[in-house]
């Protein structure tokens, strides 16, 4: 699960994934879109591996 | 309109700042525990600070009022490549939710403060603890703010609840109002690439290939540095628990769709047809341009506001970094909680006035330029903080002098590049750019990898572990 935390790293510090205007979408480029789109990806996965770790005791 | 004063502006500026610097100073009695009495009460608040207010404390350092004038600034000058501080302000979360936690559990098991305090409990160097406090303190230096002498870290915590609401309301109108009185976000774009066309160079909606490495390692570098400055981890101290800091790493997030729309307002001014003589003038001319004299006076309280947080939390991390490991370590290491906490404050005021005097009497260029040096430097001190909560394998002695070499080889790079924060390397015939930082802690971890080994084969005891507490 904690693989999950490098996605991110993956899809957004690879710039040749997304370095184009089309498709676009509400008239944002999709170089745009597609950076704001991984902030709500980023904080899902965070929340994935959140829920799947085992909680620590109550300090 | 330049010539004449806006009243309805400045008047509704200068109430919003009275507001809240009233507030900075009643900020002492709330959640009131005795400020005066220990440095855990001055300078992390108690640590107690749950969830909300950490996401407002950290937000509130993190997303500063540098991210509202200079992002869009740069956005307005270069297009694409501004925009770094999106990919720079994501994947930083996934960093804190895996490390943050274990830093803070460190710290509260054994009652550090400071990131200095942290390396050497790791491992018991006074020189590497010298080593990472001297690049904090030196780092965060440029900045300022002055009210926070009496009531230490609870006045921007509190100051941060209004000011994030005050850049909230702001921002959601910008993106809301401004691309529907300019005719949406597509004829924005359009109104950016055509002015980028006819501006040529290395400008434009999307990377030339020249860049791409630049941008990936400015974020990527950006975004190790930004939770070693003193201020943003003095808002990870602060918190109650580490499942507080790791709910934040799922919902800070929230602050960068701000952002990467804020940057957006960059575009907004080439489709509103605003010509400033600097970038840094985008923001102001834009709102002032587009709506009535007090919704801009409102912004720009906000804006202000938003830069004094930062440097409220700021000169309180430093003044920590100065007591616990400068003042406690060389000068009276009998000192009680009560004198750390008076010696803490009276830093925190010299390091402002520092800063102010910086502010009055150099060129802006060089606080520009020093808050360039100062991400390259804070980012040596990585290895000595990060790598002992995972492995005890390191040596004081490699992470010492490899924090040298970094920093060294990094100022020295970027000054002779004419403090660009770009350096290149030949490989294969063909030249790549890269970020300054990252170079110098690639080489950072190299020596630190090779002293270490060779330590290792000089003394195979680690004779230091026990020596100290």
């Amino acid at each position: 699960m904690w693989m999950l935390l490098l996605v991110p790293f993956i899809g957004l510090l690879w710039v040749p994934f997304y370095n184009f205007t089309e498709p676009s979408l509400f008239g944002f480029p999709f170089f745009y879109w597609y950076q704001l789109a991984w902030v709500p990806i980023s904080s899902l996965l965070i929340w994935l591996v959140y829920r799947s770790r085992t909680p620590d005791e109550a300090p | 309109m330049a010539n004449q004063i806006e009243w309805v502006a400045l008047s509704v500026f200068v109430f919003f700042f009275a507001l809240v610097t009233v507030m900075g100073f009643f900020a002492a009695r709330w959640k009131s525990g005795p400020v005066s009495a220990h440095l855990d009460q001055w300078g992390l608040g108690g640590r107690q600070f749950g969830i909300w207010v950490t996401w407002f404390l950290v937000g509130g350092d993190f997303y500063t009022a540098y991210t509202v004038i200079a992002v869009p600034a740069l956005v307005y000058a270069v297009g694409a490549y501004g925009f770094f501080a999106l990919p720079y302000t994501i994947i930083v979360y996934p960093f804190v939710f895996a490390v943050m936690p274990l830093l803070w559990k460190q710290a509260h098991a054994n009652g550090h403060v400071t990131a200095a305090d942290v390396v050497h409990g790791t491992y018991h160097s006074r020189g590497l603890e010298l080593a990472v406090a001297i690049t904090g303190m030196v780092a965060t230096m440029p900045i300022l703010a002055l009210y926070t002498y009496s009531s230490g870290l609870r006045a921007p915590a509190l100051i941060a609840f209004v000011k994030d609401i005050m850049i909230y309301i702001v921002v959601l109108v910008a993106i809301v109002v401004v691309p529907a009185k300019l005719g949406g976000y597509g004829v924005v774009f359009a109104a950016a690439n055509d002015a980028f066309a006819t501006k040529g160079g290395l400008t434009g909606l999307t990377l030339k290939p020249s860049q791409m490495l630049p941008y990936a390692s400015l974020a990527l570098g950006s975004a190790l540095a930004a939770f070693m400055y003193p201020h943003t981890l003095t808002g990870i101290f602060a918190s109650k628990s580490a499942d507080t800091i790791r709910k934040n790493a799922i919902l800070l997030p929230a602050y960068t769709l701000l952002l990467g729309l804020i940057a957006l307002l960059g575009y907004m001014a080439y489709a509103a047809k605003i010509a400033v003589p600097t970038p840094n003038d985008v923001v102001p001319a834009l709102f002032q341009a587009l709506f009535p004299s007090w919704f801009a006076g409102f912004a720009f309280s906000a804006i202000a506001i938003g830069a004094l947080v930062p440097a409220a939390v700021m000169s309180i991390g430093a003044a920590n970094l100065f007591t616990r490991n400068v003042w406690k370590s060389y000068v009276n290491p009998a000192i009680s909680h009560a004198g750390e906490a008076a010696v803490a404050k009276i830093t925190s005021l010299v390091v402002k006035l520092g800063a102010l005097a910086f502010i009055l009497f150099l060129p802006t260029q060089y606080a520009l330029d020093l808050q360039l040096l100062g991400g390259l430097w804070i980012l040596q001190t990585f290895p000595a903080l990060v790598f002992g909560l995972f492995t005890r394998w390191f040596r004081a002695e490699g992470l010492l002098l490899g924090w040298a070499a970094g920093i060294i080889w990094g100022s020295w790079t970027a000054w002779s590049n004419g403090l660009k924060p770009l350096a290149s390397i030949e490989l294969g015939g063909a030249s790549y750019m890269f970020y300054v930082g990252l170079g110098a802690l690639i080489l950072n971890v190299v020596v630190a990898v090779v002293v270490t080994v060779i330590v290792g084969l000089i003394s195979p005891n680690r004779t230091s572990v026990t020596a100290r507490s």
